[in-house]
């Protein structure tokens, strides 16, 4: 078989010389179709000598091995420049915008009450919630704030009957005097919500939002409101440090009695917290006052405790630069969707509170 | 409550300046809440050199001067005199001063076309001299330049805010003490007084004994012979510096005593007094004409001041006209009294009058300072305006009422956190002014008179815990320790909902709890409003009974500012009554406008009611409620569009209610008067979302999938069209609830070939075979089954 590399270098160059799908198929058939070459070719296998055979046989069988590759690396430069020429008519721009999504807010209010539920929650606080609208005895009263006491002029009250029996809550400190009727000790509790005061300006908004802070037992100290509080303002404004000043005042329901300040300073026009000398007044707190305690049927000679009060607004303007507090409640969409919050962004401990 | 440090230094002996004082009386609770100069406005006045003066381009006789005032740049002032020269130390006035002559508050104003930022001063400008001519001359250095040109003028002043419980501390002789027992200083004795009061009181006083009497104790002092003037200046600028207006010498000295000592005290001109003086309750209709000049017209039982003639004044609280003083006063009575803070408070608050007596006595005078007001009174009554003095009366008296209070040490520190020596405790309540009584570890504390406030050993601890300081307090970390979980399953479900709503691409406002009554009533099915007796506004008059009226308003305020594609929710009460409990959970959702607007991509279209629905079931599916256990109806509030809204109820038609979803009614948009083509909204009642007393993870069944593969067959008919595409799918499920894992309508059509009064439906039927592959005389078998239920229940055909 002198010819067989001639017959082979044929079949190469005829590989080779493909260029497209048609003469793929013509020349596939030609090489390994019933009667194509190689078919042939192997045919032949049977006639040979015994001496010849072993030789072209294997000749053969790499001549099919190598034809085969090559007519597949053909087939594969074809699919590929189809993509590739494909490809070239497909580009789009881009830069085009998307299909519609939205995305909602949060409430500036609501998500700092989340920071601060997540906060107390850290150190065993419960939340409970009490209504809106109250009666006398609850919101005044039973805190040890009767009628005809002047302590009742601080705050202007929203009434529901002439009789005055029935009011909008000026505070939540009634939530302390239902939590505490309707179980029994230790209590350690807070209880956010809407509050009301007839009054109006830039500083202050007829409905605004308070935490309640309540904490009886055994042998709760004054020591332990100064750490609980310092802890709080420590974690809500996310400082290292910060400067903190107990003050005496006075509220019917707790003695001893303090207001809270935070020392911050102003830097480039924002408010900056934990440092500085000046003071800023943002709780009031104390600790429970006897009679209190007897109104709800605790014994104050064996429980005793600390409540505190902090207005929710004015915490997340404070932590968020926020100045008109009226501009809380006015719906402006412009407002809710600058301060407002991601719906995914719920405050958390592991977290961080917020980002 | 103002008071400087000159006046607390005639009750104070102490080395400490202003600031110490200040920071001393804000740390023991009488919080300062701010320092002011008297006369702040004489601080503007500065010594400023003129630089270079030369002539007014556009007048002769004014003059143009850079003027040097010590801030850096210079200042361009139009000057008139003729004295203003390059060099000449001078006062500027900056523009906001008020020039003393003439009151008159400088403005940056354009002379002859030139701006004059402030103006130098003549001597008659400055109230000095009576030279107008020329602009005053200094004799200064460079280094004055800047300096305030009136010196020490006139003192500070704090301002202090008195908690309630403090009325000892609207006297400053009470505030003197409370800085005295904190250590900055001693508290001086009252000087001794004696006059000679040699006559008897010639007016006779009583005190009706009556039920309800206002008044226990009436002091008085008869002066004859005054000669009535203006105050001295020392007492004028005390009088001044409390805010209030020099009267008469008589009248500042009335009020001086008031603030030194707390004490309020009345001057009668005793001539106009007809014949005697009877305390009693007044009857309903007595009028007459006070102070402030107002009439008023008492109710029955107000403590009234009267004579032979009718009322002379309200005790503690205002006096009249009718025996009030002038200058030309010959005769007084001088009055120090004591009024229950009860009756006072009463009584102004009926009035509406708030005076500072009215303001002390409501918070309790000392009944003890009866004749220590009257003896200061009357001393710089006798020293100012000369008389002769008679002889106290004091009618009437009060019951002692104080009482001994027991003060165990241990309890302080069990309160406070820190331990207190019985010689601390001691040295601190008898400097406050209360007596002690040791015996053994216990105390016996009786308070003094003019602290009503404290009447228990927790009284007791809160004074001596404030005079030690706060700051001793010591700080116990909190343990983190939880007994209770923070949220219960209610509390959870409101979070959980509002965020999930808040996803869906609501922005969340946060409105009032009250609103306008003629938008709520849009939105309302109760028999009567909740309206406030004293809203703040006739727009927010009644307790909202839905959260539509507030987020309609303020979708109005949004789209009249051309943001007209919104989606706002809140989350939050409404109300159904007017007592404590009567609210509801509620989230109100609305969106109007566009889903898409001018999009390359998307159709432009309006929200519509499957957006507000998918909106509205897919946050009950988030907050834990299977879509399977919702049904869909069309039942629907008078607020929506009746057509195009729907009830989202568990289990069925009739089950609790979840939520209501679809357009709001069109007469309600025209109403509110909105600049919108469509209103959608959804509410969700939280209450009634069924609390699941399972975790998801006991609830779910086991993880079960079936090897066989599911088949999916289509359907077509045309179907009377009351039949609802949710009653479809409802009957063709319970064909075979095993088998059908899903029907799904994916066209519905009416119109061309489609008879009138009926519609075509297509929908797809999920198979899912459990124990073998479907054959097709299965699937057929029961596709033939589909359609004959289809037909026999409603009369259906098959669409072909």
């Amino acid at each position: 078989m002198e010819n067989f590399s001639q017959i082979e270098s044929d079949i190469l160059s005829k590989i080779k010389n493909i260029n497209d799908r048609k003469s793929y198929e013509s020349i596939k058939t030609e090489i390994f179709g019933k009667k194509g070459i190689i078919t042939e070719l192997f045919k032949k296998i049977g006639s040979l000598d015994q001496s010849q055979r072993k030789d072209f046989a294997s000749k053969l069988n790499s001549l099919k091995t190598k034809a085969t590759e090559l007519l597949e690396n053909k087939l594969e430069n074809f699919d590929q420049s189809e993509i590739n020429k494909k490809l070239k008519n497909e580009k789009i721009d881009v830069t085009l915008p998307g299909r519609t999504y939205f995305t909602g807010k949060i409430h500036p209010v609501s998500q700092v009450i989340d920071e601060v539920t997540s906060i107390f929650s850290e150190i065993g606080f419960s939340v409970e919630e009490g209504p809106d609208v109250e009666n006398e005895y609850y919101n005044f009263s039973a805190l040890n704030t009767p009628e005809n006491h002047p302590a009742r002029d601080m705050h202007d009250t929203f009434y529901l009957s002439n009789s005055k029996d029935l009011l909008l809550r000026t505070h939540t400190s009634p939530v302390q005097i239902r939590t505490m009727l309707k179980s029994k000790p230790p209590f350690k509790i807070i209880a956010p919500g809407r509050t009301y005061r007839h009054d109006s300006d830039q500083t202050h908004s007829p409905m605004f939002h308070q935490l309640e802070g309540l904490h009886i037992d055994k042998n709760i100290n004054m020591g332990h409101l100064k750490g609980c509080l310092y802890y709080f303002v420590k974690k809500f404004f996310e400082v290292e440090k910060v400067k903190i000043r107990f003050r005496p005042s006075h509220f019917p329901f707790t003695e001893p009695s303090a207001e809270v300040d935070i020392g911050y300073k102003i830097q480039d026009g924002k408010i900056k917290i934990g440092e500085g000398d000046k003071w800023l007044e943002i709780l009031g707190c104390g600790m429970v006052h006897p009679q209190v305690l007897k109104n709800v049927k605790v014994n104050p000679k064996q429980y005793q405790g600390y409540a505190f009060g902090v207005g929710i607004d004015r915490l997340a303007m404070l932590k968020y630069g926020i100045n008109d507090l009226r501009a809380f409640f006015e719906s402006d969409i412009r407002w809710l969707e600058f301060y407002g919050f991601d719906p995914l962004d719920v405050p958390t401990n592991y977290r961080g509170l917020s980002r | 409550m103002i008071t400087s440090l000159s006046w607390l230094k005639n009750h104070l002996e102490t080395k400490a300046n202003l600031n110490q004082v200040a920071e001393r009386l804000t740390e023991i609770g009488l919080e300062v809440e701010n320092i002011k100069s008297s006369n702040e406005n004489l601080d503007n006045f500065i010594v400023c050199k003129v630089v270079k003066s030369q002539k007014h381009p556009n007048a002769d006789k004014l003059k143009l001067c850079d003027v040097d005032i010590g801030s850096g740049a210079l200042v361009k002032v139009v000057c008139g005199a003729q004295n203003a020269r390059d060099g000449l130390f001078a006062v500027y006035a900056p523009p906001g001063a008020v020039i003393p002559k003439t009151n008159m508050k400088l403005k940056i104003a354009k002379i002859r076309g030139i701006e004059s930022h402030g103006m130098l001063c003549s001597g008659y400008e400055l109230d000095e001299s009576s030279d107008k001519e020329g602009i005053i001359e200094l004799n200064k250095k460079e280094k004055n330049i800047g300096e305030k040109y009136f010196k020490n003028t006139g003192e500070k002043t704090m301002d202090i805010a008195i908690t309630p419980n403090r009325p000892d501390c609207l006297g400053v002789r009470g505030i003197a003490r409370d800085l005295a027992s904190s250590g900055l200083g001693r508290l001086k004795k009252q000087p001794l007084i004696k006059i000679n009061q040699k006559f008897k009181n010639p007016v006779k006083v009583s005190i009706r004994k009556e039920k309800g009497q206002g008044c226990a104790i009436f002091g008085s002092v008869y002066i004859r012979n005054v000669q009535n003037k203006e105050s001295p200046d020392w007492l004028k600028k005390r009088i001044i510096s409390l805010g209030l207006k020099p009267v008469s010498a008589i009248v500042d000295a009335t009020n001086y005593v008031m603030f030194d000592l707390n004490r309020p005290l009345h001057a009668y001109d005793a001539d106009k007094i007809n014949q005697e003086i009877i305390v009693r309750n007044s009857k309903k209709g007595e009028s007459f004409e006070a102070l402030d000049n107002k009439k008023y017209t008492l109710e029955n039982n107000m403590c009234a001041i009267t004579d032979k003639s009718g009322v002379l004044g309200l005790g503690g609280i205002i006096g009249g006209t009718r025996s009030g003083t002038e200058i030309s006063t010959k005769n007084i009575l001088l009055e120090s009294a004591y009024f229950f803070p009860s009756s006072t408070r009463k009584t102004s608050k009926i009035l509406n009058i708030d005076t500072d007596a009215k303001f002390r006595f409501e918070r309790g005078i000392d009944p003890d300072s009866i004749k220590l007001g009257l003896e200061l009174g009357m001393c710089m009554i006798l020293d100012m305006c000369g008389g002769e003095a008679s002889k106290f009366s004091i009618v009437g008296k009060l019951k002692d009422e104080r009482k001994m209070i027991d003060l165990e040490p241990e309890k302080f520190s069990k309160v406070i956190g820190f331990t207190i020596t019985s010689v601390e405790i001691k040295k601190i309540l008898t400097s406050l002014g209360c007596s002690l009584k040791t015996n053994g570890k216990k105390m016996k504390v009786l308070p003094p008179t003019w602290r009503p406030d404290i009447k228990e050993d927790i009284d007791l601890i809160e004074e001596l815990t404030r005079i030690k300081g706060y700051d001793k307090v010591p700080l116990i970390s909190p343990e983190k320790e939880n007994v209770k979980d923070t949220l219960n399953y209610r509390q959870k479900l409101f979070h959980f909902a509002q965020r999930s709503v808040a996803s869906k691409g609501y922005t969340e406002a946060v409105t009032w709890s009250f609103t306008d009554s003629k938008t709520n009533v849009l939105f309302s099915e109760l028999k009567s409003e909740i309206k406030l007796s004293n809203p703040i506004s006739t727009d927010l008059d009644v307790l909202r009974s839905s959260l539509y009226s507030n987020l309609i308003i303020g979708a109005k305020k949004n789209i009249h500012r051309n943001f007209e594609d919104l989606m706002l929710f809140e989350i939050g009460p409404v109300f159904k009554g007017n007592k404590p409990g009567e609210q509801l959970t509620m989230i109100g959702a609305i969106k109007t406008g566009k889903y898409s607007r001018k999009n390359w991509i998307e159709k432009e279209r309006n929200f519509d009611v499957f957006d507000i629905k998918n909106d509205a079931l897919r946050t009950l599916n988030e907050i834990g409620i299977d879509s399977s256990k919702i049904t869909v109806s069309n039942k629907s509030k008078k607020w929506y569009h009746p057509g195009r809204s729907g009830l989202l109820s568990l289990g069925s038609e009739s089950g609790l209610e979840l939520a209501y979803f679809g357009e709001i009614h069109p007469s309600i948009i025209k109403k509110l008067d909105l600049k919108a083509d469509n209103i959608l909204g959804f509410e969700i009642f939280l209450e009634n979302v069924p609390e699941s007393r399972k975790k998801i993870r006991e609830a779910k069944p086991q993880f079960a999938v079936s090897d066989y593969q599911k088949v999916i067959r289509d359907f077509a008919f045309v179907i009377d069209e009351k039949y609802s595409s949710g009653e479809i799918i409802n009957f063709v499920k319970k064909i075979d609830k095993d088998l059908i894992k899903n029907v799904k309508i994916f066209d519905v059509y009416q119109g061309e070939n489609i008879t009138p009064g009926k519609k075509s439906i297509a929908f797809s039927v999920t198979l899912e075979p459990k124990d073998k592959t479907l054959e097709e005389k299965d699937i057929d078998e029961i596709s033939k089954k589909i359609i004959s239920t289809v037909q026999e229940i409603t009369g259906a055909t098959l669409r072909t």
